[in-house]
């Protein structure tokens, strides 16, 4: 039988505002909302209006369930990158980087955020399916004096969208972080999403959970939204979704996240899987993520055949474009930009395109 | 919009039917709409396609998903309504009037008789 589901510190107060909930990673999540009273003033129920007013004004999303812990001691930065290819020790106190743990294979263990608060603390956010995974791993590898500490009694909101930024009060750049107060309390932030907009992300304590999301609803321009939003937003966004566009057994040469491969370790290649990366990145990956428009108004979803070229790992409708948009692994030859696919839904085989992501410019604030 | 009277049927698949004389106009139920959520695209069955009772004809795509609309008898497609393709949001609006999907010449009329009538159908939905 499945384990009962975890909650977040918000848990009542989604279902006092009306969320539909739904198991997600373990954890009892609001999909979307039913709004009513002045919500329902706000923003039309339902997912695609969620998601465009996140794109409009302003949206909040408990991502209360991620895993958040904090990296601590001389020589964390050190230890973290024997385990992900990013440059963390070249990460300056106040700014946060995008990474990735990898395994001997090249594989992908998962995606995180990895934030430099100064005074040797890294805080580390990664996926809530995969943190019973990546603590343990992290771990197992730390020198003496560098200590993973899990905080399980930390909230976590993301605000969301063009108004965003007036609500915090942050001057913040695009992936910057802070130690700050909002709405008075006590805060980590980080001027980050997972949307494509521009917005921040806020760690707190869980005590909190209810007053903070509270005082940033009191603002007419922000209404909460739910995983059914997050995921077409970013979807929209070009980013990866553990678990269904990336995993052990994708690369981040694969993956188009050759990116976050930091200058300095691409002259030492010393993390897992590096060689294997190498050689992908110097002599070219078997299959590539790319993005996809379906040239009829058919969505297609996760695991849809790509015929005779692979598969699609994520799909659905674009509320922004008002047409299906999808992202998939295609062989390397069929990768190019205007490479026409077929796509096998239901039974039909519908035609569509490779097309460069993201499928709606980012906002972020650079 | 939504009509509901003595010539409704309903179905376990959340399919209303409606008969007048021997055709069935059919169509999901708001139920179904709300369960959905924001309908996004439609597709619909061929016009004089022949379709057994419960045989899959349609399609009803959400953000979330894809579903299939079942026939809820047996016969012949007569007609679709093009405008719940042109604009699939009228499925969420009046599911039970203008966003009904097709509508079928029967080939036994007697057989909708056997279908939820509107008390069995909301009985139904409370099981559930």
């Amino acid at each position: 039988m499945d384990a009962p589901l975890l909650t977040t510190p918000l848990d009542a107060w989604h279902r006092r505002l009306g969320a539909r909930m739904v198991p997600f990673a373990g954890y009892a999540m609001p999909v979307r909302y039913d709004f009513a009273g002045v919500l329902a003033d706000r923003c039309r129920s339902g997912v695609l209006a969620e998601h465009l007013h996140c794109r409009e004004k302003a949206a909040l999303f408990d991502v209360s369930h991620m895993g958040q812990a904090m990296l601590e001691g001389p020589g964390a930065a050190e230890a973290l990158e024997r385990l992900v290819p990013g440059d963390i020790m070249g990460l300056k106190p106040g700014r946060q980087r995008y990474t990735l743990l990898t395994n001997e294979a090249g594989g992908i263990i998962d995606d995180l955020m990895v934030a430099n608060f100064g005074g040797d603390r890294l805080l580390l956010v990664v996926n809530a399916s995969r943190k019973d995974i990546d603590f343990p791993h992290i771990q197992a590898g730390l020198p003496s004096g560098v200590t993973l500490t899990v905080l399980p009694d930390r909230a976590l909101l993301a605000l969301q969208g063009p108004a965003a930024a007036s609500i915090v009060g942050s001057a913040l750049p695009f992936m910057g972080v802070a130690e700050t107060e909002v709405e008075g309390i006590g805060c980590f932030i980080s001027r980050s999403g997972y949307t494509g907009e521009d917005g921040f992300e806020i760690s707190f304590p869980a005590a909190h959970a209810e007053a903070l999301a509270d005082r940033l609803l009191a603002h007419a321009a922000v209404v909460p939204a739910g995983l059914g939003a997050r995921d077409s937003l970013r979807l929209e966004a070009g980013l990866c979704l553990y678990g269904n566009d990336i995993d052990e057994t994708t690369t981040p040469i694969e993956a188009g996240l050759t990116w976050v491969i930091g200058k300095r370790r691409k002259m030492s290649w010393d993390f897992p899987g590096g060689a294997i990366i190498r050689d992908q990145l110097d002599n070219g990956a078997p299959r590539l993520r790319v993005g996809i428009r379906p040239d009829t108004r058919t969505p297609a979803r996760g695991g849809t055949e790509i015929v005779d070229a692979g598969i699609v790992t994520s799909g659905g409708f674009s509320p922004t474009l008002n047409a299906p948009i999808a992202m998939g692994y295609v062989r390397r030859a069929l990768a190019e930009d205007g490479t026409v696919l077929t796509l096998m839904v239901r039974g039909k085989a519908l035609p569509a395109t490779v097309v460069p992501m993201p499928f709606v410019p980012h906002k972020y604030a650079r | 919009m939504a009509k509901k009277n003595a010539d409704r049927r309903y179905t376990k698949d959340h399919e209303w039917v409606e008969l007048d004389g021997d055709i069935a106009t059919v169509g999901i139920t708001d139920h179904a709409q709300e369960q959905l959520g924001d309908v996004v695209h439609v597709e619909l069955p061929d016009a004089d396609r022949m379709v057994a009772a419960n045989e899959a004809c349609a399609v009803v795509e959400s953000v979330k998903a894809a579903s299939d609309v079942y026939a809820p008898l047996a016969g012949t497609v007569v007609e679709i309504n093009e405008t719940i393709v042109e604009d699939p949001a009228i499925v969420n609006s009046d599911a039970e009037g203008e966003g009904w999907f097709f509508k079928l010449e029967l080939e036994d009329t007697e057989s909708f008789e056997e279908l939820m009538d509107e008390e069995a159908y909301e009985e139904y939905l409370e099981t559930l």
